[in-house]
């Protein structure tokens, strides 16, 4: 077998020291660097989503389209919901904090396939310029769900470019499934059980399944979609008997579990920053476990909640509607754990934490919309309006988003060596509670009077709230720039962190900060299980 | 939480692993994920396939039937020899063997070409009745169009099937040259394991392609 020489460092060099030549960093194997380019992209992505979504949101400050067309409308939705879900949401947690923390939390050198796991990156910006060029030459107007017919023979859009990006992005999130599944199996540290495994990584396995058995999915169900509308003909056409209902149920086989493997890390996140943050063991560790494993079954089992009314048997209904209220049952039990794990405890109200309670609120109330959307009957009345709408964003963003910027902050001083300013910190994880708040309840209200989703006008006495919900959107993009300069303004001017700032258990917090390119100095042998806080 | 063992002194597999049977495990293990993966990708087209064919089954056994169901067979036959001699070559290099795994890999290379030749015979010949969707298709009467159905099918299958084939045929050729340079040993044979594995699953769903394609029409 033959490799490239990596020059070998001064010793003691951390990994951020190992070669400052642009070739180091876009040919390294190391996970931690691999972790930090994917940072980078998916900050960019994120921006540019974000874009959209202003745009969105100043669009609807007026009930008249005022700003742009229906056709610009449905462009900037449609771009906004591909760039978010799959080039930010699906490999936001796992390929950044994943990737960096994966190997240094079970005790290893790096992952079982480092160059997989480069090339997962160059698949994901592969992807990202596919969907780049379809932005450039005009957008694609069919929304990220790309429903057929529409998407096959009415719209007029770039819809191959951007099934082409979604595609080569999926590979890039299989691979690194693919990666973390074979990590944690073969690559633990001597003594590092299942059972001692942190609840981050038990999340990181979860959602690794479910990329390497949903995603696959998604990428036959888009070719099938580019075919037919390179040739016209396939099985979702209605013309020649095809059935396009059959393309929703493929899209929300991968697309609902897609869901999991938004929320999944954002839990394992969560559970790292309470128990580091109370200084206890988490509540029913094994419960959290298997209610994680649980969650990533179960979801493969709810997507036909997505499509009571696509014309779907009464029978099905029914049964996807008691599965997707079983699904609810693990994702509560986490919740009642972190509070119980919190109950009577010494809370430090650091930024971190602050990002843990935040999730925890938000998380709770996008999962209680969830259960109405789940009962059949008020789906009816309430499915295609803003109350779906502010639903998943409670979820998404709420939850997920919430989860990443918390672990973002907890992990920062690993990663970078660095303390950012605690106070500026915890204003931003309160401004953004706020900020997230005032944009998307507004919607469950506009969605229960029953202001429909994905128009670009509206009747004008829904306007008051949507302007609420405007002025919010413009606090949360406040409150996501605050951290990006004050993180980078860490990065030269804060102080040096030192190995544990947080005094926190698990094995990251053993090694230097930031870690050598090998992640520790001798090979780690564990003698107890995570959280091993004395109380 | 922890104690300090010594570092094992320059570990003799790629530098993440501690020894080459932790490489390999890891290596197969990532493998049959990677075929997992396949299975489900491979999955939707069978899942849509049974959808259709429930729908229309008298169409479906009408196209069917226009199948060459000989040129299918000896494909099939092509295919499942091509899997015993990848098999052949992988248990002569664990057995300390180079030169007959060699030609056994390039034997396997040779029967999946051959396949994709016999099936662009079957192409050209589908094309000339008039068989292939929205290229040329000349099929009149009353159930046409849900017939087309079953060649769009046919068309997703077997092409995406073909991509298969053809990236083993091209991961075969380099190991088989790999093998002439003596990369391989009876201590390390990963990648020919590996691929063998791939290319196994390419024969197993060609062996679920065959009966829904080819067969389906004349059972009855």
């Amino acid at each position: 077998m033959t490799r490239p020489e990596s020059p070998v460092p001064p010793h003691g060099a951390s990994y951020l020291e190992a070669g400052y030549s642009l070739r180091s960093w876009l040919l390294t194997h190391d996970h931690k660097r691999i972790a930090i380019l994917y940072t980078l992209s998916i900050t960019f992505f994120f921006a540019l989503g974000g874009i959209a979504a202003m745009l969105i949101r100043l669009e609807l400050v007026t009930p008249n389209g005022t700003l742009m067309s229906a056709e610009t409308y449905n462009k900037a939705f449609t771009f906004h919901g591909i760039v978010m879900v799959w080039f930010f949401l699906i490999p936001s947690i796992p390929a950044t904090l994943g990737n960096f923390l994966l190997p240094l939390m079970i005790g290893a050198r790096d992952v079982a396939f480092p160059r997989l796991n480069l090339f997962s990156w160059y698949l994901y910006m592969v992807g990202g310029l596919f969907t780049i060029a379809m932005l450039l030459l005009g957008g694609v107007d069919t929304g990220w769900t790309f429903y057929t017919p529409f998407s096959t023979m009415f719209s007029n859009t770039h819809v191959i470019l951007a099934a082409v990006g979604v595609f080569v992005v999926g590979f890039s999130s299989i691979f690194t499934g693919i990666n973390f599944i074979v990590t944690v199996h073969s690559m633990r540290a001597p003594g590092m059980t299942w059972y001692r495994l942190p609840l981050f990584v038990w999340s990181m396995y979860a959602v690794a399944l479910v990329m390497v058995l949903a995603t696959p999915v998604l990428a036959m169900t888009l070719s099938l979609i580019a075919l037919e509308r390179l040739f016209g003909v396939g099985i979702f056409n209605p013309a020649l008997g095809g059935d396009p209902v059959l393309f929703e149920h493929f899209f929300w086989f991968y697309s609902h579990p897609a869901v999991y493997i938004m929320v999944l890390p954002a839990m394992g996140v969560v559970s790292e920053l309470i128990t580091a943050g109370v200084h206890r063991r988490i509540f029913g560790y094994k419960f959290m476990t298997w209610s994680m494993l649980a969650i990533a079954v179960i979801g493969f089992m709810v997507w036909g909640h997505h499509m009571f009314v696509s014309g779907m048997s009464t029978y099905a209904g029914v049964v996807f509607s008691v599965l997707s209220f079983i699904v609810a049952v693990p994702s509560a039990i986490k919740v009642f754990n972190w509070t119980a794990s919190l109950y009577k405890g010494d809370i430090e109200f650091s930024a971190p934490m602050l990002y843990a309670l935040g999730f925890i609120g938000l998380f709770l109330l996008g999962g209680l919309t969830g259960l109405f959307l789940a009962a059949t009957a008020l789906d009816v009345s309430l499915t295609q309006t803003y109350f779906v709408v502010a639903h998943f964003h409670y979820i998404m963003v709420g939850g997920s988003v919430m989860a990443y910027l918390g672990g973002i902050h907890f992990w920062w001083p690993k990663i970078t060596g660095r303390l950012y300013h605690a106070g500026i910190a915890r204003f931003a994880a309160i401004l953004m509670f706020v900020g997230f708040n005032v944009t998307f309840f507004p919607q469950y209200i506009l969605g229960y009077e029953g202001m429909p989703r994905r128009y670009h006008d509206y009747l004008p006495q829904y306007q008051m709230w949507n302007v609420i919900s405007s002025a919010g959107a413009v606090v949360l993009a406040v409150s996501y720039l605050l951290p990006l300069a004050y993180l980078l303004w860490s990065l030269r001017y804060g102080p040096r962190a030192g190995d544990n700032p947080w005094q926190a258990k698990g094995l990251e917090w053993e090694t230097p900060s930031p870690p050598p390119p090998h992640n520790f100095e001798s090979v780690p042998l564990v003698t107890d299980g995570p959280y091993a806080y004395e109380e | 939480m922890s104690a300090i063992l010594p570092m094992p002194a320059a570990p003799p597999a790629e530098e993440q692993f501690d020894d080459a049977a932790q490489q390999r495990e890891a290596a197969t293990f990532g493998m049959w994920a990677f075929l997992a993966t396949e299975v489900l990708f491979f999955g939707v087209l069978f899942a849509g396939y049974t959808v259709c064919r429930v729908t229309y089954p008298a169409a479906f056994a009408a196209a069917s039937r226009s199948t060459d169901m000989l040129l299918g067979t000896i494909e099939t036959a092509v295919l499942l020899t091509s899997s015993c001699a990848v098999a052949l070559a992988l248990r002569d290099l664990q057995l300390g063997g180079r030169r007959v795994a060699f030609w056994l890999l390039l034997l396997t290379a040779a029967l999946g070409v051959s396949f994709l030749v016999l099936h662009g015979f079957e192409y050209y010949a589908e094309y000339q009745e008039g068989l292939v969707p929205s290229i040329r298709y000349t099929v009149v009467g009353p159930r046409a169009q849900h017939m087309e159905l079953f060649y769009c099918l046919y068309y997703f299958i077997t092409g995406f099937h073909s991509l298969h084939v053809t990236i083993g045929v091209a991961v075969l050729i380099t190991m088989a040259v790999r093998t002439r340079r003596g990369a391989f040993s009876a201590a390390y044979s990963t990648p020919v394991e590996l691929t063998a594995l791939y290319w196994h699953l390419v024969d197993i769903v060609w062996i679920f392609v065959f009966p829904l394609v080819y067969l389906v029409g004349r059972s009855g």
